[in-house]
């Protein structure tokens, strides 16, 4: 019997990790929806994380909020708590417990590729280790992001007359892709949906240089012509994408892998960009950390767990009804 | 092979046709020969591999995947090809897959025993967009959304010439399809191809639409008959083995040897492929057993014999006679039949009628009493027109039978749909219990299918790996064009054509249908 239960409660001092409805003291990963909530008591977090929350949710989203830095560890009675990066986004925090000479992480939402908008992540050794299975299949080969960004920018200079409209999570995934962009060369505007301005500049004021953004709802068709814009997958059909020239609709992110997906969502041009562990990144993690315990949670959980027996390891899945089982959100 | 994959992908992920068009066109006119005719052989599913299935592909990948996770995976993914193509483990240094011709070639003259060490090979070498391009073309199933005809409509504007014209002829063909590019590009003549190996585009009909047309349509200038309930077919008659045809163009004789290798003369008729002894028509489920299959067994050639029922004329010996009027058609394959008599073709009947009420009437009767699907209108002047020409031949389908069924079962489709809870099972009541009567996967709308997955997913009872049974609460109202009595179904009805007519959302699944109202379709037919 571990001192934490399958709810990711830390039963010595009653304490949850990304607990799905309200509790009087929570530990928060990193600032998705599906992790951090609203009208907790306490909120402990990484100083971005609360950041992005009360950016989100407003100031009082929390009864307190109580910064924790990387890598400096916190007792809470007898329960060392040390959060580590988790690579995932702003701010992102993987939790080491330890108690009575038993160590326990949960990662969180993570990876482990580099991304200049993201603390890199750290490994963290254990014995039962919490991990997320997003892309928990054999299928999930992430591509190098450096290549999915060339696609697109070939794409775009091959079809001057059309804008390029991008669906990206707004917290993380908008800023990777643009940070990406940077990094291979375009420093052209990049016109944004308004529901991405704000934390856009929540990054850039938390010193992440993201280059020249314009507001996609002030420019005419006609300068947006062959440029590109960004928004939240859920606002990729709305009225307002008509203004833009005859778009071609790409989609960022790691389930973009499967053409037959990418179809079923009219996506003309698939971007594979993910920002979790894909199956190969899983498995090597797991493997480091020296886990014996390996518990698997939101996610693909069952070939995880089998592979994880095969490999000797104790394992099982953590059904915790609430973590965005499909994924769409959280990536 | 990278043009080649660059184009499969597009055609996979881009809703626009006309992008479709002109990315086929831009690709043939590019791309030499005999990669190209490769390439139109593969669009249009023409090229199959002798010893290259989807076994083989399954063998290579398990070999290096556990077979376990193997699973899962194309459950998750729903596509095999797409799953082999994502799941390959081993990435070796890219470099360039041979040319489609070269590549076809090694498929097609590796030895057997060879070929699972040379797809891993190939799997190995290639980028990630030419495995699934290469796992697409060697399983065949290339399942993009792309139609044969959407390939040949791109040749036509290719070379300005009508669509028919390649459709015509394209039987005939061999791959690669030299003479036909060449022909094409205006360096060559039309490729010859032997009569008794081209196939004639057909005439299609226009659904009826009592409301506006019957006012207009003046019943003396039609003539009607049933509307069979079998498959359309041409049948090529002539020096050589006789062609059978399926609307699409496809040869299908080779399933059909009792009907090919029993015919005489020399004619190009069209009608309806049906099975049955006497001339007597089985029901469509005995046709299906036929269906699909590339030779037939010695069990269903004395169990379901095939024939022909013949409704129109297109040559008569040599003589091109679609210019002619239906009437006249119809008297040459009168005289033709009588003076040809034959085991396996007969005559569609036609069905005198004074005015639309006496032949809704008929219609209706012969629904109830024959299980016909209906009646086609067909105008007495018309000239056989390739296509579906407006106002010349109507269809009157009968009126659907509907009944209420209450979803029991809901299973995840298969490509576009694999996420979605789509392919349904339901059922009506049997005294207290729910027995099921079939399974449907379309009928309903895009936005429709959303809210029946989320239901499905809110209201799952139990699941058994991709199916979830879900609780007896959402009624269907289904459509059906007939039921039978089976054997293989716990209720002993079976549905032909079932579809989601509508979602009740109001119904309370108590008030479904019975068994036993059941049974009065069944007795129908």
């Amino acid at each position: 019997m571990s001192f934490i239960d399958r709810h990711l409660r830390i039963l010595p001092i009653d304490v949850y990790v990304d607990p799905v409805g309200p509790q009087d003291r929570a530990i928060i990963t990193h600032g998705h929806g599906d992790h951090a909530r609203r009208d907790h008591g306490h909120v402990l977090a990484t100083p971005d994380t609360i950041a992005i929350m009360q950016a989100r949710y407003g100031e009082d989203s929390a009864g307190s909020f109580q910064a924790l830095d990387y890598g400096v560890p916190l007792m809470i009675d007898e329960v060392e708590v040390t959060l580590f990066p988790a690579g995932h986004i702003l701010g992102s925090a993987q939790v080491r417990l330890r108690y009575r000479g038993e160590t326990v992480v949960v990662t969180g939402d993570y990876k482990r590729l580099a991304d200049p908008t993201a603390q890199p992540f750290e490994l963290v050794q254990c014995n039962t280790l919490v991990t997320e299975a997003t892309f928990g299949l054999p299928v999930f080969q992430h591509p190098r992001p450096a290549d999915e960004i060339a696609r697109l920018l070939k794409s775009v200079a091959a079809s001057p007359g059309r804008s390029h409209l991008i669906g990206a999570y707004a917290l993380g995934k908008a800023q990777r892709v643009m940070s990406l962009l940077r990094a291979s060369g375009y420093d052209r505007p990049i016109y944004l949906h308004g529901a991405m301005v704000e934390l856009t500049r929540l990054y850039e004021n938390r010193g992440i240089a993201l280059g020249p953004t314009k507001l996609a709802l002030e420019a005419s068709k006609a300068e947006l012509e062959g440029q590109i814009v960004i928004a939240p997958p859920g606002a990729l059909k709305d009225r307002w994408s008509r203004r833009l020239a005859d778009p071609v609709l790409a989609v960022a992110s790691g389930w973009m892998s499967v053409k037959q997906r990418a179809r079923q969502g009219g996506v003309e041009l698939p971007l594979v960009i993910s920002d979790h562990a894909d199956w190969n990144e899983l498995r090597v993690t797991i493997a480091e950390t020296g886990a014996a315990d390996v518990w698997v949670t939101h996610g693909r959980e069952d070939a995880l767990v089998y592979w994880c027996h095969q490999q000797g390891l104790a394992a099982s899945p953590l059904n915790i009804v609430g973590y965005d089982e499909a994924g769409e959100g959280g990536e | 092979m990278k043009a080649f994959a660059q184009l499969l992908e597009l055609l996979a992920l881009t809703p626009s046709r006309n992008r479709k068009l002109e990315a086929l066109t831009e690709y043939f006119r590019a791309t030499p020969d005999p990669d190209r005719g490769f390439a139109l052989a593969i669009l249009t599913g023409a090229m199959t591999f002798k010893n290259v299935k989807p076994a083989v592909l399954r063998e290579v990948v398990t070999r290096e995947v556990d077979p376990y996770l193997f699973g899962l995976s194309y459950d998750y993914v729903g596509d095999l090809g797409e799953t082999i193509a994502l799941i390959w483990p081993h990435h070796g240094q890219q470099q360039d897959l041979p040319q489609l011709g070269d590549l076809v070639e090694l498929l097609e003259t590796t030895p057997k025993s060879r070929l699972p060490a040379l797809i891993a090979d190939l799997l190995t070498r290639a980028a990630i967009n030419e495995r699934w391009a290469l796992v697409k073309l060697a399983t065949g199933a290339l399942r993009i959304g792309l139609s044969a005809r959407l390939a040949k409509t791109a040749l036509a504007e290719m070379s300005g010439r009508p669509v028919q014209e390649i459709e015509e002829i394209w039987h005939g063909l061999t791959i690669p399809y030299t003479e036909l590019f060449t022909w094409l590009e205006g360096r060559g003549e039309r490729p010859d191809i032997a009569h008794e190996v081209r196939f004639h585009p057909m005439m299609l009909s226009n659904p009826i639409d009592e409301a506006v047309d019957l006012e207009k349509l003046d019943p003396p200038d039609f003539s009607a008959e049933w509307k069979w309930d079998g498959i359309r077919v041409q049948l090529v008659l002539g020096q050589g083995p006789a062609s059978l045809f399926s609307r699409t163009g496809d040869e299908i004789g080779g399933a059909f040897p009792d009907l090919v290798d029993n015919v005489f003369g020399e004619a190009v008729l069209d009608g309806e492929l049906l099975v049955g002894a006497g001339f007597d028509p089985a029901p469509f489920n005995d046709l299906q057993q036929r269906l699909n299959r590339k030779v037939a067994s010695a069990k269903h050639l004395t169990d379901y014999p095939a024939f022909m029922r013949v409704y129109d004329m297109l040559f008569d010996g040599r003589e091109d006679i679609r210019p002619l009027p239906w009437t006249e058609r119809r008297r040459r394959l009168e005289t033709w039949l009588a003076t040809h008599p034959q085991t396996r073709l007969d005559l569609s009947p036609v069905l005198p009628f004074a005015d639309w009420t006496e032949l809704a009437e008929l219609r209706r009767r012969g629904a109830a009493e024959h299980g016909h699907e209906g009646v086609m209108v067909k105008l007495r002047s018309s000239p056989y027109v390739p296509g579906r020409p407006k106002g010349l031949w109507y269809k009157w389908k009968r009126d659907p039978n509907v009944v209420d069924a209450v979803l029991m079962y809901a299973q995840r489709g298969h490509g576009k749909r694999s996420s979605f809870y789509s392919d349904y099972t339901f059922g009506v009541w049997k005294g207290n219990e729910l027995v099921p009567i079939g399974k449907a996967y379309f009928g309903f709308t895009d936005a429709e299918l959303k809210q029946l997955d989320n239901w499905v997913r809110n209201n799952t009872v139990q699941s058994f790996g991709p199916v979830r049974e879900v609780a007896k609460e959402l009624v269907f109202e289904v459509a059906f064009d007939s039921a039978q009595v089976s054997g293989r179904h716990k209720s002993g009805v079976a549905l032909r054509f079932p579809r989601i007519n509508r979602i009740r959302w109001d119904k309370p699944a108590a008030e479904a249908g019975t068994l036993e109202e059941m049974q009065v379709f069944v007795e129908a037919t």
